[in-house]
């Protein structure tokens, strides 16, 4: 396999201590395991993600994202920018194909970047790290590393909103993707590729401010991976993975369940298939424990 | 754009197409009611985004302005993936709701609005979000009373996220944040001159 250097965009939330910090452990191990080597964008900012609209309007979230892409051809020259948050990768993305378009666009924010001595060009690739996995390492060579299979564990793959819209994965759908589901099965897992709430929206930031709304459809999403046998639930996406996780408790007062669903991220999945520890797959970073990943980890 | 069509349009739908976030898109509508049954939240929109483009076409300006609606977008995306038009819908959302906001039209105490506000005032602090404050300021929004009863529900969700070391309380002194928070905020200060020098008035 060869060698793969990529710009990476960690995000807030993946920081130590953060909500998602649990996903930069996994997803850094299963990269040393597959060859690919991440250097972080230095002095990276907040790309805002969706939810920074109501305070920062266009032009200044759009600058926000155009800051990270400099600091990046910078000092990360001839790499593409990968981002492992679906909202990162999202306003990444959207800043650079907006500012392609709109010359005036680009102008402004070179203008407004220009106060930190700082240039936007936007010839560089803004990717998510599925799309690596997918297209440059493939699911036949995740499953050639696989030392221990996640046998006879059963998995709802979880894609959500932001890394399936409106970009999506190549070659997938936007209401039927099955990425998730092939590597699950790389990993040696059962999929289910009919869990009908895979790309069902949890409310996104508005599990904060609209939290019985929200937790309503995130009732739903876990309701259907039990009705579907489901041992856990894998996602690709550090909100999607905290939404459907650390509001179970409360949902379970509200609705009278006795919910008790892991939520795991598919580098916790590959972590543990490719033969590293608990620990390397940040499994004692999630509230509802996944046993049977443990189980296997610890063999 | 000063073509002679343009004085038969209503001063709205100008307006909208000047001053909002890929306003100019608004026409482009065909009602076909795609994107009203895409929105997650959608029993709780007063007016799906196909009756906010009628509206704005119809001139009635007062009435999406203060509608709460937009700010129910969910960001999910699911109405770009399907409007045959092609419509950026979730930006015009968005920007409707940003542009209410600024003419002091959007709806009082609307939680997503100040929660949005929240998010970026923190992220502007440091260049990142501290999720630690912004949830506790998020909590205490409303006053000290409410706040302590906030916290005290979600105390359980708080202990939990610390034990999983997915909460880190020294956040709340210290906590990350880019290099030099001045250059980012001259950044985006001009960044905001210039937004609010193309904004046209339409009062
Ligand atoms: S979207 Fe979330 S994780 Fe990504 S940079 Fe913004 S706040 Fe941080
Ligand atoms: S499912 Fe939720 S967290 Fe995930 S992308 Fe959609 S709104 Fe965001
Ligand atoms: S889907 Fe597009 S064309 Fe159809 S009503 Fe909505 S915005 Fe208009
Ligand atoms: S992005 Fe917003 S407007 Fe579009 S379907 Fe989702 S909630 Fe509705």
């Amino acid at each position: 396999m060869a060698k793969i250097e990529l710009s990476f965009y960690p995000g807030c939330s993946s920081q130590t201590g953060a909500s998602s910090s649990n996903y930069l452990v996994s997803a850094q191990t299963m990269c040393e395991e597959l060859d690919i080597t991440l250097n972080e964008i230095p002095d990276w900012n907040c790309c805002g993600a969706s939810i920074g609209y109501g305070g920062g309007g266009e032009l200044p979230r759009l600058t926000l994202s155009a800051r990270n892409i400099a600091l990046s051809e910078e000092h990360n020259a001839g790499q593409e920018i990968v981002a492992t948050c679906a909202a990162c990768w999202l306003s990444t993305r959207e800043a650079k194909e907006r500012l392609a378009e709109d010359e005036q666009m680009f102008k402004d924010a070179n203008t407004a970047l220009a106060e930190g001595g700082l240039r936007y060009k936007g010839e560089v690739g803004v990717r998510h790290m599925v799309e690596v996995l997918i297209e440059d390492i493939g699911f036949d060579a995740i499953k050639e590393k696989v030392k221990k299979p996640l046998e006879g564990i059963k998995i709802a793959g979880y894609v959500g909103c932001q890394t399936n819209r409106p970009f999506g994965i190549a070659g997938e759908s936007f209401e039927n993707p099955q990425y998730l589901d092939k590597i699950v099965e790389a990993v040696g897992a059962d999929s289910i590729p009919t869990y009908e709430k895979k790309v069902q929206c949890c409310g996104g930031a508005l599990a904060f401010s609209e939290p019985e709304k929200s937790q309503e459809m995130i009732h739903g999403i876990i309701e259907a991976a039990y009705d579907n046998g489901a041992d856990m639930i894998v996602t690709p996406c550090p909100l999607c993975q905290a939404n459907v996780e650390i509001y179970q408790d409360q949902i379970n007062e509200t609705y009278g369940t006795k919910f008790d669903m892991p939520v795991v991220y598919y580098s916790t999945l590959m972590s543990v298939a490719f033969g590293r520890n608990a620990k390397d797959a940040a499994l004692n970073g999630h509230i509802i424990k996944a046993k049977k990943l443990e189980e296997i980890a610890n063999k | 754009m000063s073509t002679n069509s343009q004085k038969y349009r209503n001063s709205f739908l100008k307006e909208v197409e000047a001053n909002v976030e890929e306003g100019e898109w608004v026409k482009m509508c065909m009602q076909c009611g795609v994107c009203a049954g895409s929105c997650p939240l959608g029993k709780h929109w007063d007016h799906p985004p196909q009756e906010i483009f009628m509206m704005i076409r119809a001139g009635k300006r007062e009435e999406v302005l203060t509608s709460d609606s937009m700010w129910m977008c969910t960001s999910c995306y699911n109405c770009i993936a399907r409007c045959p038009r092609g419509l950026p819908i979730t930006h015009i959302m968005h920007g409707l709701a940003t542009y209410a906001k600024r003419l002091g039209l959007a709806p009082k105490n609307q939680p997503t609005q100040g929660f949005s506000q929240l998010f970026w005032d923190n992220l502007m602090k440091k260049g990142r979000v501290n999720e630690l404050k912004m949830g506790l300021s998020m909590y205490f929004k409303d006053g000290f009373a409410q706040g302590v009863k906030n916290a005290m529900a979600n105390q359980k969700l708080g202990q939990n996220m610390m034990k999983a070391k997915r909460m880190n309380a020294m956040e709340i002194i210290g906590g990350h944040g880019v290099k030099n928070p001045g250059d980012l905020a001259k950044i985006i200060k001009k960044a905001q001159e210039i937004e609010d020098g193309n904004i046209q008035d339409f009062s």
